[in-house]
């Protein structure tokens, strides 16, 4: 049944993924939630909670507040709290009861915009959608409303890195290794959407002469660009300190729509899965095959069922490793054992939360690692 | 350490306020919501757990599954949990009935061994949906005779509404309890997450009196989970266990005994010479033979609070709401002897404080309340390590707010009750201002004492 788990872990939600995005620009976020949303994201997916000052916060929604329809009550307290804290901006970002009561996202935020003279954003997220959505939003968000649109081409090769978030490339130096990677080659890096940059630099990133796609959370913010300036954007994760471009898998850029689940990378019976975030497993896949002649594929997992992840291992007969985040691991144990089929653990934030955050690789520097250990 | 994001200085106003200025049971303006790092309490898969041999189903949007689910991740306990994903088009075809039902069917096909009984929690969807709890538990209870299964609720949009999904939780942590005949010999300590201390009195109590003792946490089985139903009395002190105490007595016949946390020595002696009396009347062999006085163990506190205070003097304390059910009684008693409580981390007070809150509020105004959900609670936490002077925190969030490494790391009360729970706080205390601990990472962990990883 394509909406249960029996065993394994769900992806981070679409809520949390535009918290994430938006974590480090100095904006107000407010969840519209009763409770529960906000400890989960800091808890499980938002590592820079301990370290970094932000403003997330929820709205402690009731349920005569859903009945009624009070809107005034969210609207007084988002206003109220803005006077108190001045954020860049404000982001309203919706959960399921906002969804089921109809709660109107752009009424409310032209309000709160009038009130206090801050922009604010609505999110129509519903929690019923993966991290890649939510995290997709905003960049777009980002895109279309705070990107500065009277800007020039910067004279040197220049650069935005769209789709950094802590939920696909935790806090362990990957993003540092990512944008280190494109500044060795002599590019200018104008922005970095939305890690360890700032709104400031983000209004720039129209002036880049191409963006480097790095997470599905990027595509949707990618494709605006070039339709706003004529950017072009290719899509991959340096994996190895490789250029790995995978840009043909997604055609149309929207990564719900238009990408393929499975990618395969090379010819012959399949004998390595990634199981994974798309961008990230494909680019490795791509990598794994260049470096050992394997033919390996890739899943996209963020938004398949069980079943559907379960079917696609057993699709594959000939299979001898799983390289997937530790908590799938129920699904290849079952299949694996008969056939002696091997798992490589890659911890992945979206998937496992904190739960394995120490042992998540740098994929751009540490690719060797997995590479020694499918070579086994 | 946090890294500002912005220059603009923020003002405590609106997240503090003179315990003179306040008024009871909720000091701050309800609005916009924040939650500290500091995570020790238990959620309801935590408690659900508590069930020996069971299997939790949660049924609800992926937003919210996300937390159950890594809950029960860290707490090693994949293999008893299962989730069910409502998406939007169940919303829009009005099918959570039949999603609910089918998912949990498909799940429990698929477990290799069935369970003696599931917990299947909704949420709130459900409830504004108008599902039908009888039609979807009364089809699985068709499919599979052989389980026993148990409405459990994630609706925290209800939480202001009649009973709280904890105390709910803990209501229907018993309702699997089946009636079988009482033994007049038997009582069960009820709606602890954490067991109850061997030393505390309500054991000796219960020792004294020749009654058996049956307590969830000390469960290994569902059938010894089952026997705690022959009790003849249901004893709860933890106040979010009181409904499902009464309700207990309501349906299985035994006697509920609900008895307030406190460090007030005469209401220590009343709620101890109570439950002792309750239970001689029930024994037609074995009189109640008279008041006990407890003076031993009053003399032994009093002997606690002078070496405390000896050691720790006027150190500043804070206490927080985590650390106990009522953190009145504790400061009261705190600053009665001498200690110097000076903040309370605290965004509502129960019902059962009023008393010690208006002491407190007439004898020490100056004692301040601080909230930890404000807005601005986000900025209370010091960037530079630890508060300048030394503090010693009695709870997590204290801690985490003052940056303090010198605290007591105690939640829910830690299974203490009585004149025990009195003296081995005051040891801790001790031990706290004398030994610092990995703050940072033991406010992190969630669920303190129910084996999560890293604990």
């Amino acid at each position: 049944m394509k909406q249960t788990s029996g065993f394994i872990s769900t992806y981070s939600a679409d809520t949390f993924g535009v918290c994430s995005a938006l974590f480090e620009l100095g904006g107000m976020v407010v969840m519209h939630d009763a409770s529960g949303c906000n400890s989960t994201y800091t808890t499980h997916d938002e590592p820079r909670w301990y370290d970094m000052d932000s403003m997330v916060y929820i709205s402690g929604l009731t349920e005569i507040e859903a009945i009624m329809g009070d809107d005034a009550k969210l609207i007084a307290d988002i206003t109220e709290a803005a006077k108190e804290l001045s954020p860049r901006f404000i982001a309203i970002v919706g959960t399921p009861i906002p969804a089921m009561t109809g709660f109107d996202f752009d009424a409310a935020s032209a309000v709160i915009t009038a009130e206090t003279g801050i922009p604010a954003y609505g999110f129509k997220t519903t929690g019923m959608r993966s991290y890649i959505y939510g995290a997709g939003e905003a960049f777009l968000r980002i895109a279309d409303c705070m990107v500065n649109r009277n800007i020039t081409r910067s004279e040197n090769q220049s650069v935005n890195i769209l789709g950094l978030t802590p939920l696909d490339f935790s806090i362990n130096k990957s993003a540092e290794s990512i944008i280190g990677h494109y500044a060795k080659k002599g590019y200018d890096i104008i922005s970095t959407w939305a890690m360890g940059c700032t709104l400031e630099d983000m209004k720039k990133a129209g002036g880049a002469h191409m963006n480097l796609v790095v997470s599905e959370t990027g595509l949707p913010a990618a494709v605006r660009l070039k339709e706003l300036f004529g950017t072009p954007y290719s899509v991959g994760v340096p994996v190895g300190g490789e250029d790995i471009d995978i840009t043909d898998m997604y055609p149309a850029g929207d990564p719900e729509k238009n990408r393929s689940a499975v990618f395969s990378s090379g010819d012959g019976d399949v004998k390595v899965l990634i199981i994974g975030e798309g961008v990230s497993s494909k680019s490795l896949a791509k990598y794994l095959n260049i470096k050992t002649g394997r033919s390996v594929a890739s899943l996209t997992a963020t938004d398949l069922s069980e079943d559907e992840i379960s079917e696609t291992i057993n699709g594959y007969k000939n299979l001898e490793t799983v390289i997937a985040d530790p908590l799938f691991k129920p699904l290849c144990k079952s299949y694996g054992d008969e056939k002696g089929m091997s798992f490589v653990s890659l911890p992945h934030e979206a998937f496992s939360g904190r739960l394995y955050r120490k042992d998540i690789p740098d994929l751009i520097k540490d690719a060797n690692e997995i590479l020694k250990s499918i070579r086994k | 350490m946090l890294k500002r994001v912005g220059n603009k200085e923020i003002t405590e106003d609106g997240s503090v306020i003179r315990l003179g200025d306040s008024v009871f049971p909720a000091p701050f303006k309800s609005g916009l919501e924040y939650a500290s790092p500091a995570r020790g309490t238990w959620n309801i898969v935590h408690t659900g757990m508590l069930v020996p041999e069971t299997h939790e189903i949660f049924v609800c949007a992926a937003s919210c599954l996300r937390g159950v689910v890594l809950t029960a991740a860290e707490m090693d306990a994949m293999d008893r949990f299962s989730t069910v994903e409502v998406r939007e088009n169940n919303l829009l075809e009005g099918n959570l009935e039949e999603l609910l039902i089918d998912g949990v069917s498909d799940i429990i096909v698929k477990l290799g061994q069935k369970p003696p009984a599931v917990l299947v929690y909704t949420s709130c969807v459900h409830h504004f949906t108008g599902c039908d709890w009888k039609v979807m538990f009364g089809t699985l209870r068709e499919r599979f005779p052989d389980i026993d299964f148990v409405d459990c609720y994630m609706n925290p949009t209800l939480r202001k509404s009649g009973l709280t999904p904890d105390q709910i939780m803990r209501r229907q942590l018993y309702s699997l309890l089946k009636p079988r005949k009482t033994n007049r010999n038997a009582a069960a300590i009820i709606g602890n997450d954490l067991p109850t201390n061997k030393n505390s009195e309500i054991i000796s109590v219960l020792k004294k009196c020749g009654m058996k003792l049956h307590e969830i946490t000390s469960c290994k089985t569902y059938e010894e989970y089952q026997e705690m139903a022959e009790s003849s009395f249901y004893i709860s002190y933890y106040p979010s266990a009181r409904a499902g105490g009464d309700e207990l007595e309501k349906r299985l016949g035994g006697k509920h005994i609900y008895l307030s946390y406190s460090w007030d020595y005469d209401k220590i002696t009343d709620a101890l010479n109570r439950l002792e009396m309750l239970m001689s009347e029930n024994k037609e062999d074995d009189a109640f033979e008279s008041l006990n006085g407890f003076v031993k163990e009053k003399a032994e506190c009093e002997k606690a609070f002078d070496e405390a205070l000896k050691l720790i003097g006027d150190t500043p304390i804070a206490i927080d709401y985590t650390f106990c059910p009522s953190i009145t009684t504790v400061a009261k008693a705190l600053l009665e002897h001498g200690f110097n409580v000076r903040r309370l981390y605290v965004d509502s007070f129960i019902g059962e404080e009023k008393e010690e809150y208006n002491f407190l509020k007439e004898k020490y105004p100056e004692l301040m309340l601080y909230a930890t959900v404000n807005t601005k609670s986000r900025f209370m936490a010091p960037t530079g390590g630890s508060v300048s002077e030394k503090w010693l925190a009695i709870g997590q969030k204290a801690a985490y707010f003052l940056g303090t490494e010198n605290f007591v790391n105690i939640v829910e009360g830690g299974g203490m009750f009585g004149f025990e729970a009195v003296k081995d706080t005051l040891e801790l205390m001790k031990e706290a201002f004398l030994n610092e601990k990995d703050m940072r990472k033991l406010v992190q962990i969630k669920g303190m004492g129910c084996g999560c990883c890293g604990e």
